[in-house]
């Protein structure tokens, strides 16, 4: 059983009412909170490694195919998290979001660039109103072993930086000990402290160990106000896969047919190639519906995927595959 | 303070584009009767069109058997058993069931197209369940060949003589292996009848039987209506019958066969109860009831057909079944993203209309999802009922039409009693997070198949086979050898 700010797990409606503003509740003298006793729901792994199966059997081609890898290109956050990023290598994967591959025109840009906060600065310079969003981690991504008040301070920097989005970490250690109450109020702080700072909400599902869990979190986050619930940091393996996305996307929908709030998801770390994301959205599309076909409500959190997408478009449109010299890198 | 949560991107209106499986399938245009491993004309020259139940386009023409064919098929399969087939080694009958099915294996993607181009069902089904699973039946069958007398330890496995068979239509090639793979392996002939709406895929495996090698007159299949079943189940020289099909028949073939010194095995219909219990995981139940109810169009006789879900869960997981039923892709057949396919004849369609119609005049609520469906061919819409009492025809009759009909439960006993007051029992399914649940009411749902937190699995190592009106005997794994031996 999760519980809320004041000892209580709130149903998801009253959850959202948490002022922007101040961090507090928001609540009428006449409303409790009161407490939503449904339990997370159990998942199984072997259905949903079946359902995961059949989804991959979709053939997915020709003129649908082209819309599929434009809007995976949209989609993606590029990302770069190396303790050797430098400011050069940051503006060359800026120039490469706005410029994915001048050589085949209308291609739609990437969604947003990610980089730690040091970075935010240097990528909102090259950026500027292009409509790309600066994303940064934060709360000592990305283990999430700090602190409280040091977790606040990084968020903090970053905001004041000018990130347009927040990709944090839950406290994994106490998630594990049960502490859930602690890592709901640790979620819904920081969402007061984003205001209107986009926040994703990184589970690192690869050390939660069930899919019973990752239901679980998935729940908490989208209960505490996170805008989208993120699978990994990169950082560890197994990072996204494609049955730990679903049961994500399952909380997404349960979450909207409550609340009637479309909340978003990203899967990040581990999708390479433009086949895999094809077939993400395919489980996208299928479990959420058309409404999530978009950069709002969902992201690729990814390195590589870019060129992978580019190599496929140009086959589509000129029949042959080019070698990946002819792909700028991103970084 | 950032704008980007303002910019809103509109979503992408995606449809999958057509992704028809493009293999020839290799059809002839005109198919003889097979017997005594060649093709022969029929007796009285009558020849009837195949069609494609999703175009109801002629696919080719196929021979009529009569009684005169079917005495002509059981001499021949007389004949192969007492010169050749019952006097050779399990090893060499082995070695052609082996062939079989490393014939089958390799020409997998043209039986799965002629399968779903006959029949009607989906490609993906064709090509995923029916032609591997096919050969899995041969492949397992044919181990057992040479390894009888492990199977029976202390006791003779004697073969039986000639078999007569008779297949339905909802899983041709399968259907046909089922039958013929065991009765080959414990040394017995068999004469086939495919059903009269599907019988490319078996006249193709009759041609791939050629191919093997397998001795003239071990198999034949005669291809016709009822009367060629009739003839076969009342012809003198036949030692067992082994029918899957209607209950109708089952009964009339117990009849038939009273007082005879035939052996019979009888698979017939089934009205499953698929139980879920408020444990249960929700999301992956709701693709469990999918699949127990859509698979194959629900032309399945263990077809999860009466859906009994607990109270506390029924508002979610009938909200969430509509949600998926939504999505589900209805059309043609070859498209390889297809997930229900076209009605297998006219007549079927007919049936489940008439049942569909009886749901609603009950006093049953319907809903169907608003999908189009082609113009052409037969169709019958994804279709669930609630408000469903049990003495409504819908939660009693054998539908085998993608209509589920579902009923609430509170207590464990309840379900039970529910789930057991039909006439069938051939199979069942309970979802629960709790193992002990599991054994606990599967051990007391009268049934001859049950799954757990899952549904429609087979496997050649698996017995199949049903409890009262569903039918007598059992067919896959070790139990499957025995209606066709003799112990001494």
């Amino acid at each position: 059983m999760v519980y809320g700010t004041k000892g209580y797990r709130f149903n998801s409606c009253r959850a959202r009412q948490i002022s922007v503003v101040t961090g507090e509740l928001i609540m009428q003298a006449s409303q409790q909170p009161y407490p939503n006793w449904q339990p997370s729901p159990a998942v199984d792994q072997v259905g949903v490694e079946e359902r995961i199966a059949r989804l991959n059997t979709r053939s997915i081609k020709k003129e649908s195919k082209v819309q599929a890898l434009k809007l995976a290109l949209s989609m993606i956050d590029q990302t770069t998290l190396e303790g050797s990023d430098s400011a050069g290598k940051v503006k060359q994967m800026c120039y490469k979001a706005l410029h994915v591959h001048d050589a085949l025109p209308g291609l739609p840009h990437v969604a947003a660039v990610c980089v730690y906060p040091t970075m935010v600065r240097v990528a909102k310079a090259e950026l500027k109103s292009s409509g790309i969003h600066v994303a940064a981690v934060a709360t000592a991504f990305p283990s999430g072993q700090a602190d409280h008040d040091t977790k606040i301070q990084d968020l903090r920097y970053a905001i004041s930086e000018g990130a347009d989005e927040v990709d944090m970490v839950i406290s994994r250690g106490a998630y594990l000990r049960g502490e859930y109450n602690y890592v709901y109020d640790e979620i819904a702080e920081f969402k007061s402290i984003c205001g209107d700072v986009h926040l994703k909400v990184i589970l690192e599902t690869g050390e939660l160990g069930t899919l019973d869990r990752v239901r679980h979190a998935s729940d908490l986050a989208l209960a505490a106000g996170g805008d989208f619930i993120k699978t990994s940091t990169g950082k560890v393996q197994p990072a996204a896969t494609q049955p730990v996305t679903l049961v994500m996307l399952e909380a997404v929908r349960d979450f909207h047919q409550r609340t009637g709030q479309k909340r978003g998801m990203k899967p990040a770390g581990g999708i390479k190639t433009a086949k895999q994301a094809i077939q993400y959205l395919v489980i996208v599309n299928e479990t959420l519906g058309p409404d999530w076909l978009t950069p709002d409500l969902f992201r690729f959190g990814a390195s590589t995927l870019t060129n992978d997408i580019l190599m496929q478009l140009v086959k589509e449109s000129t029949g042959v595959y080019q070698s990946s010299d002819y792909f700028s890198q991103a970084g | 303070m950032s704008t980007a949560t303002a910019e809103k991107t509109a979503p992408l209106q995606w449809n999958y584009a057509p992704a028809p499986e493009s293999v020839d399938p290799q059809f002839r245009k005109r198919y003889d009767l097979f017997i005594d491993g060649k093709f022969v004309a029929p007796a009285e020259g009558n020849y009837r069109p195949s069609i494609n139940p999703a175009r109801e386009t002629t696919l080719a023409e196929v021979a009529d058997a009569t009684a005169p064919d079917v005495d002509k098929a059981v001499k021949a399969a007389r004949k192969a058993y007492t010169k050749i087939w019952s006097k050779m080694s399990g090893k060499e009958r082995g070695k052609y069931i082996y062939r079989i099915a490393r014939l089958l294996q390799e020409r997998a993607r043209e039986f799965a197209v002629a399968e779903t181009m006959n029949g009607g069902k989906s490609i993906r089904e064709s090509r995923d369940t029916d032609i591997p699973l096919a050969a899995a039946h041969f492949f397992y069958y044919a181990g057992w060949a040479d390894k009888l007398e492990y199977a029976f330890p202390g006791r003779k496995a004697k073969s039986l003589g000639v078999c007569g068979q008779v297949i339905p239509w909802n899983f041709p090639l399968l259907m046909a292996a089922w039958k013929i793979a065991p009765a080959l392996a414990t040394g017995n002939t068999v004469v086939l009848k495919p059903a009269d709406t599907t019988p490319l895929t078996a006249m193709k495996l009759a041609e791939l039987i050629q191919d093997a090698g397998l001795p003239a007159g071990v198999v034949n299949i005669i291809p016709g209506g009822r009367p060629t079943g009739a003839a076969i189940v009342q012809h003198p020289d036949i030692d067992k019958i082994a029918f899957t099909g209607s209950t109708a028949v089952g009964k009339w073939i117990q009849k038939e066969l009273a007082g005879t010194k035939k052996r019979y095995t009888l698979e017939l219909g089934g009205k499953a109860a698929n139980i879920i219990f408020e444990d249960a995981a929700i999301d992956q139940a709701v693709e469990g009831i999918i699949n127990a109810i859509f698979f194959n169009q629900g032309h399945v006789c263990c077809a999860g057909s009466r859906l009994l879900v607990q109270e506390g869960v029924a508002d979610t997981v009938i909200a969430k079944l509509k949600q998926r039923m939504a999505t589900l892709i209805i059309g043609d057949p070859l498209d390889k993203n297809t997930d229900i396919g076209a009605i297998n004849s006219k007549e079927q369609l007919g049936r489940i209309e008439a049942l569909v119609a009886s749901g609603a005049e009950e006093g049953a609520e319907m809903w169907q999802p608003s999908c189009e469906l082609p113009a052409k061919g037969f169709w019958f819409r994804p279709t669930l009922f609630t408000n469903v009492s049990q003495s409504h025809r819908i939660c009693r009759d054998e539908i085998f039409g993608p209509v589920l009909s579902i009923l609430t439960f509170r207590t464990e006993d309840e379900a039970v009693e529910k789930a057991n007051n039909t006439a069938y029992g051939l199979s069942g399914g309970v979802w629960t997070d709790k193992g002990a649940k599991i054994f606990k009411v599967t051990r007391q749902v009268r049934a001859g198949v049950i799954w757990a937190n899952t549904f429609n699995k087979f496997d050649p190592t698996s017995p199949f086979g049903g409890y009262k009106e569903s039918g007598i005997g059992r067919e896959g794994g070790w139990h499957g050898l025995q209606p066709y031996v003799e112990l001494e």
